[in-house]
């Protein structure tokens, strides 16, 4: 028994599910990014995330297939019929509830979710959709092939990490964003609108949604539940990186994806998921504000 | 240069301004002076726009202040150092200071005036690089003061600028608000520490529930035996 466990863990193939693990992270850290962001900024918890998320693979799905649109060209408009959505979740719901208790923040939120789930499933029904499309897989060596798909949610995930970092740390906008977390109420003396600076942000956060759209729809089909097999674990993810916290949900991904593809590796994959959250539940009791919250 | 007439504001039912009316003009620096409650941060905050006024005018060099949406007033050359000075703290000093001159038409000057702010508190230029809330209490309301200053304003609001600080700091607060009036900035300054404030201005209100019970130059209000009753301990 021992001696399989050790060959199991000096085998090839556990390099290969390390690396698959840390591509999933990407994507996770991704996902996280853009709740995190709107989290940071407003205090409000977007439930609905992962549906704005399914809406938009909807949006790339048919322009892509139905309309025939170049797929990379149906991705922008993906993310911008997000960033859209984003912007009305806050300008018509959430903009009136900024002085509402957050429980009634939470619900309303979660309305959204059944709103846009409903929505989704009268307007398209029920079936699976899949966009088609397959980058092959790249081999590493004879026995490791990594998917492209993967690498390129990994890659385009990174990529938006840094563009995001340095969105925040080097602009006005950024430097405000980062700013209004801090201290809402004296932002009037900068200058800053703040109404504006939210709808920016959503619409940054809606963005952010489209664009792990894009990756999602290359990997999974699209249905109208979608969401809800990766927003619990969005928000896990953020929670775990303590609410609000960009660089914390960002190494909580990894954590996250490695335990899952951990798991899967030594049983089945719904093995890894139930490590991930008996995880996520252990940590909640020894550390309830997050793994990597900041002191303060 | 700024006008109040017959300024009212609360907050909900509770009204902490009552027909409050004075003159700031250019050159000058002008305190408030009044006891804990009396309505002076109030005053600070309907000037600058963080609460609304429910009667009343507030004119800025001819133009009305309450008609501007609350975030343009910075832009009309009121900057405004609140109470506990409340910087961003976990941004740096510099970040601190950039958000002073976030408004796009101060931006172009931003170098300019962080040179400028650095050479009045070099302290600040060693510190640029650390998050404002390691700062000790004087520190950051050089950091305070600096970030007011950004936006090049012609009128600076300063609130209790010397409140939560060791008495050695005070005296340097004071003495940083002395060299600011040396580069010719107006100056509407709300304090409880009386003896000090009006050793540095040239005319002073009091406050008092509200409502505006004296005025005078700085001098005279020294010599108050009023005053110097209620606010002096003599």
């Amino acid at each position: 028994m021992f001696a399989e466990f050790t060959e199991a863990l000096f085998s090839i193939f556990f390099v290969e599910t390390l690396i698959n693990g840390l591509l999933l992270g990407g994507v996770l850290a991704l996902l996280s990014l853009g709740l995190n962001l709107i989290f940071g900024v407003i205090d409000v918890v977007w439930i609905c995330y992962a549906e704005i998320i399914m809406l938009g693979m909807y949006t790339i799905y048919f322009l892509h297939v139905d309309g025939g649109m170049p797929l990379i060209l149906a991705a922008a408009c993906g993310v911008g019929v997000t960033a859209l959505l984003g912007w009305l979740t806050h300008r018509l719901v959430i903009g009136y509830l900024l002085q509402a208790a957050p429980i009634n923040q939470l619900l309303a939120t979660g309305g959204l979710l059944f709103f846009f789930q409903g929505a989704a499933m009268v307007a398209f029904g029920i079936e699976f959709r899949n966009l088609g499309v397959s980058l092959g897989s790249l081999a590493v060596s004879e026995d490791i092939y990594l998917s492209w798909t993967r690498l390129l949610s990994f890659a385009i995930a990174a990529g938006v990490v840094v563009v995001l970092y340095q969105f925040l740390s080097r602009s006005y906008l950024g430097a405000a964003i980062r700013a209004i977390s801090q201290d809402r109420e004296i932002m009037i003396l900068m200058g800053v609108n703040t109404k504006k600076l939210y709808l920016l942000t959503s619409a940054i956060g809606g963005g952010l949604a489209g664009l792990a759209a894009a990756l999602l729809a290359l990997q999974y089909d699209v249905h109208p539940f979608i969401g809800l097999s990766f927003g619990p674990i969005t928000f896990m993810v953020c929670v775990m990186g303590g609410l609000g916290n960009m660089v914390g949900g960002f190494l909580a991904a990894f954590v996250f994806s490695e335990l899952i593809t951990i798991g899967g590796y030594f049983a089945e994959l719904e093995w890894g998921y139930v490590l991930a959250f008996a995880f996520f539940i252990a940590a909640m009791f020894v550390r309830p504000e997050g793994l990597f919250a900041r002191k303060s | 240069m700024l006008t109040l007439r017959n300024v009212n504001a609360g907050y909900g039912d509770f009204q902490a301004l009552f027909d409050v009316s004075l003159d700031v003009n250019a050159g000058e620096a002008v305190a408030v002076i009044g006891p804990n409650g009396a309505g002076k941060s109030t005053l600070m905050r309907v000037i600058s726009g963080m609460i609304p006024a429910t009667a009343g005018h507030i004119e800025m060099e001819g133009r009305s202040v309450l008609d501007a949406p609350a975030h343009d007033i910075v832009g009309m050359g009121i900057a405004h150092v609140p109470e506990n000075r409340r910087l961003f703290p976990r941004m740096t000093v510099e970040d601190n200071l950039r958000m002073g001159c976030f408004m796009p038409q101060f931006r172009a000057r931003y170098e300019e005036r962080k040179d400028f702010v650095y050479e009045l508190f070099p302290r600040m230029l060693e510190r640029r690089n650390q998050m404002a809330g390691t700062l000790s209490g004087g520190e950051q309301q050089m950091c305070a003061i600096g970030r007011a200053l950004m936006s090049d304003p012609k009128i600076l609001l300063m609130d209790e600028p010397s409140a939560g600080l060791a008495p050695v700091i005070v005296q340097q607060v004071f003495d940083l608000i002395e060299r600011i009036r040396a580069e010719g900035l107006t100056v509407l300054i709300v304090e409880q520490n009386v003896k000090q404030v009006l050793r540095i201005v040239d005319r002073a209100y009091v406050l008092e529930s509200g409502t505006l019970r004296l005025e005078g130059t700085a001098d005279e209000l020294l010599q108050s035996a009023e005053i110097q009753k209620a606010f002096m301990g003599m």
